[in-house]
């Protein structure tokens, strides 16, 4: 199979990256390099307060071409989300946003039932909608049903590096959502993005795993490697697991023997 | 006064133009909202600040 045709369709949008990079949290100057060594098409931004003595914008820094995806961090509320959703469209950077609400300051979990809300108002208004959720088949299909453009479940809490602790949950709605689940938070190394790329997962996003690592573009070079070989796992087909006892690879004829 | 991004400022009468370009903003790399509405670029240099606006300046920040 050639995997060149292996899209990645989010909202209309084609990618060939299934490399979701985060931009926090690391130095500006390392931006290019970063999504360079990912092979990454999309980028993820917050809004905040502009401040007038830093004149350097992130904006300058990243490569043409990459889809941007602002979010709605420091929103508490759907009413907030919404709000910062509008001000990341004024600033002109396509229709995508994250949809990211925390009521919650000490594990950043996000708030589902606002998370809904927010995801209806802004799918109404035209954005790409992309939430970020706490791994809930229900929740997933009332996003579904509210206009998400993909899915995003968290592997474990934001920022914590420990991989795949919702992988069951995770598992469940990429069996029964029919639009791209997209892996967010918590993937701290590549064996967890190629675990949950091989169990289906239609792209990884992740920031802190580069953001703390030693060497960032070499991490970024590995996570692509990981989610590419996840991926192509994935559409092999792996192969099964035996529940006991063992399977010879070798033929179980002409033993050197008697 | 004119609250700007929760600081108090007396700038009233000012247009959006004239305070974004006195305080060094980028304009093409900011939006703003006033007393909670979205003021598309294109109005910046004829919306004058009044007396108790509120005013949110804000740009793109690395994010995840």
């Amino acid at each position: 199979m050639n995997t060149n045709d292996d899209k990645l369709i989010i909202g209309g949008h084609e990618f060939q990256s299934r490399f979701i990079l985060g931009s926090g949290k690391y130095s500006l100057n390392l931006i290019e390099a970063v999504v360079k060594d990912a092979g990454a098409e999309m980028i993820t931004l917050a809004v905040r307060r502009a401040n007038t003595k830093e004149h350097e914008n992130i904006l300058d820094y990243i490569p043409e071409g990459v889809t941007l995806i602002p979010n709605t961090s420091g929103a508490r509320n759907a009413e907030e989300a919404v709000r910062i959703a509008r001000l990341a469209r004024e600033l002109g950077c396509g229709d995508f946003i994250k949809v990211e609400i925390m009521r919650d300051t000490k594990y950043l979990l996000p708030d589902n039932e606002e998370t809904i809300k927010a995801t209806k108002i802004l799918a109404d208004e035209g954005f790409i909608v992309l939430p970020y959720m706490y791994p809930d088949l229900n929740v997933a299909r009332d996003l579904v049903e509210a206009g998400a453009a993909a899915i995003m479940p968290l592997a474990s809490p934001i920022g914590s590096n420990k991989g795949l602790a919702t992988k069951e949950f995770i598992q469940i709605l990429i069996h029964e959502i029919d639009l791209p689940i997209i892996v967010d938070a918590g993937i701290g190394a590549p064996s967890q993005a190629c675990e949950a790329m091989e169990m289906g997962a239609a792209a990884i996003m992740a920031n802190t795993a580069l953001a703390t690592a030693g060497d960032l573009p070499l991490m970024a070079s590995a996570f692509k490697d990981a989610i590419a070989a996840g991926r192509k796992a994935y559409l092999s087909g792996l192969g099964r697991v035996l529940v006991r006892g063992a399977s010879a690879s070798d033929p179980l004829t002409g033993f050197l023997r008697d | 006064m004119v609250k700007i991004n929760g600081e108090q400022k007396a700038v009233e009468g000012m247009s959006i133009f004239t305070y974004l370009q006195s305080e060094n903003y980028n304009t093409q790399r900011v939006a703003v909202e006033c007393n909670g509405n979205i003021v598309p670029k294109s109005q910046y240099e004829t919306f004058i600040l009044k007396e108790n606006d509120s005013l949110e300046v804000v740009s793109f920040v690395g994010g995840g």
